[in-house]
């Protein structure tokens, strides 16, 4: 990493007309060169209008943001020099075949015809988009057809990524693939990446820090790890019941005031010290009759937001 | 708010060298290709279209001109071959920009460093060289049947890339400023009814009101310039004129169409 910041973000607020609330309320972000900055947050949460500011797409109603020290309202067109933009869907590109996406992309940045080819040859190649290289992306499977959007996002190897939940829809091993491209970018040209998701597992395994973003404002803003720590007296538990649970069970009632219960599924974050009495009761007694499946893990970024007031439960945990 | 700053990450980062600017003839290359690329699949099927709907008004039309009405004969086959121009660059043009306007698909042009009059003169380009073929085999087989004379069909060329610019242009406001899809279809496919019958009656058979607005639809001119290529002796004068006028009108709207794109953007 270079050190000095690549974005700054000051006081943005945005609103869009009929709607009830702001898009974005008084966001101050700061995001270092170099660094894989996340925004985690359920939808609505205010994170495509915040990155769509941070690519000069949209005014803010007010505050700045800075890309380099540059105003990206004065210097709108900087960011289109600076920044490849992956938006969440991409319907320009739909009828493409997947190299003409590609090729198509690079050379709108700038690259010439012939290095446009050679960069989408090896860009397919990265991402193992080889084979459906003569394909339509509208003829593609969704996952297959957002790697070829994240394949035309990384043509032309701008100094800064913004991609709008690029790995939504994709498998295990593509998604993989993705956050290596992402990785080696970083670590062999010092990109600086700014990624949306509201996958925890994504936020928690890829990022080296994440603002945590809740009806317009950003609630949190650390590494993962402090994020978590700042929860570390609590557990998670996970109960799977194999029938209606016995409410008449001191224990149970005691759950089922404090858990997020999906059908037989209860989830809950319970004090670490009042964990031990609890899990006790729940595996030495009767109760273990009762339970399908229980598991008990640390904290997650999905605790954070929650014990940070988040209230919806969309995140992704995959 | 639980925000940890990194002290050592105050300043701001030397800004990288930027990517180059895509010059305007360079992005109307690349967009056109996309865009030819686009629809690679349904090219043939949509020219055909556009073209037998000018063939059959052409055919169909003939059984009530007289055989020694040049001036009429040549208002039809003129106004019809303009009119595949305008179902491919006005009428399916508006749907696609309103199509894209719905999305974020605009998104992704408005984040490349490319001049806004590219992606509209790009996607207007390549709409445009699509109508070519249909074009001219309407004007020849108009001619041939109308027994209209030949030398100056080259014209059509010149007068589809003109009408195809101000079309376009017209196709492309229509598009970027309805609130919705549905609205840019339905405007688009007006547009195209206004341009059919403005453009393949003669303005001489016209009401003094509707002379007047025929005039400032888009692509009449051209049809008019087209129509004086049937003629034994045309008057180059005023073919020349109303090309250079369909030109300006069609940058006129392209600059408009520039504008909505940035404005649809920035929503």
């Amino acid at each position: 990493m270079s050190g000095g910041l690549a974005f700054e973000v000051r006081g943005l607020s945005k609103s869009y007309r009929r709607a009830t609330q702001p898009a974005n309320r008084d966001i101050d972000l700061d995001v270092p060169a170099g660094e894989i900055f996340g925004l985690l947050g359920p939808n609505g949460a205010g994170k495509t209008t915040l990155v769509r500011q941070l690519v000069g797409l949209v005014k803010p109603d007010a505050g700045s943001v800075r890309l380099f020290g540059h105003d990206l309202v004065a210097e709108r067109s900087l960011a289109a020099r600076l920044v490849a933009y992956l938006a969440q869907d991409e319907p320009a590109l739909a009828e493409l075949p997947v190299r003409q996406a590609i090729e198509t992309t690079a050379r709108l940045r700038g690259v010439a015809r012939p290095a446009s080819t050679g960069a989408a040859t090896g860009l397919m190649e990265e991402l193992g988009l080889t084979t459906v290289a003569d394909r339509p992306l509208v003829k593609l499977s969704g996952g297959q057809r957002r790697l070829a959007c994240v394949a035309s996002a990384l043509a032309a190897d701008r100094d800064v990524l913004i991609l709008d939940e690029p790995t939504t829809g994709l498998d295990p091993v593509a998604r993989r693939s993705v956050w290596s491209a992402l990785r080696r970018r970083r670590e062999e040209r010092g990109t600086t990446i700014v990624l949306v998701t509201h996958n925890v597992l994504e936020a928690e395994t890829v990022l080296d820090r994440v603002a945590v973003l809740d009806h317009g404002a950003v609630i949190a803003c650390d590494t993962p790890g402090r994020l978590k720590a700042a929860v570390d007296d609590s557990v998670r538990i996970e109960l799977v019941w194999r029938h209606e649970p016995p409410r008449d069970d001191s224990t149970v009632d005691l759950l089922a005031r404090v858990a997020t219960i999906d059908g037989r599924r209860w989830s809950a974050r319970i004090e670490r010290e009042q964990s031990r009495g609890i899990l006790d009761r729940l595996t030495r007694g009767p109760l273990v009759d009762s339970l399908d499946d229980f598991t008990v893990t640390t904290p997650s970024l999905e605790d954070v937001y929650l014990a940070l007031g988040g209230t919806d439960d969309d995140l992704e945990r995959g | 708010m639980s925000e940890t700053r990194t002290t050592a990450s105050a300043t701001v980062a030397a800004t990288p060298a930027p990517g180059p600017r895509v010059g305007l003839a360079s992005a109307i290359a690349a967009v056109a290709a996309g865009q030819l690329g686009r629809v690679r699949v349904a090219r043939g099927p949509l020219l055909v279209v556009a073209t037998v709907q000018s063939l059959g008004l052409v055919i169909l039309l003939r059984g009530i001109v007289h055989h020694h009405d040049s001036r009429t004969a040549s208002a039809i086959v003129a106004g019809s071959a303009v009119l595949v121009v305008a179902f491919v660059s006005l009428n399916l043009l508006a749907q696609r920009l309103g199509a894209l306007r719905a999305t974020t698909a605009l998104d992704y042009y408005a984040a490349l460093p490319i001049p806004p009059a590219a992606v509209v003169l790009g996607t207007a380009a390549a709409y445009g060289l699509f109508t070519l073929p249909g074009a001219v085999v309407t004007a020849s087989v108009g001619a041939a049947v109308y027994g209209l004379p030949f030398g100056q069909i080259w014209l059509v060329v010149p007068v589809v890339l003109a009408s195809a610019l101000v079309l376009a242009g017209t196709g492309a406001i229509l598009g970027l400023s309805m609130p919705r899809p549905e609205l840019a279809t339905i405007a688009g496919q007006l547009g195209m009814t206004v341009v059919l019958f403005l453009g393949i009656i003669t303005p001489a058979r016209l009401p003094d009101a509707v002379q007047a607005l025929r005039d400032i639809v888009p692509g009449t001119l051209a049809v008019d310039a087209l129509a004086e290529a049937f003629r034994v002796h045309p008057h180059w004068g005023g073919v020349i004129i109303r090309l250079l006028i369909t030109v300006g009108y069609g940058a006129v709207t392209l600059a408009v169409a520039s504008r909505l794109f940035r404005r649809a953007v920035d929503r």
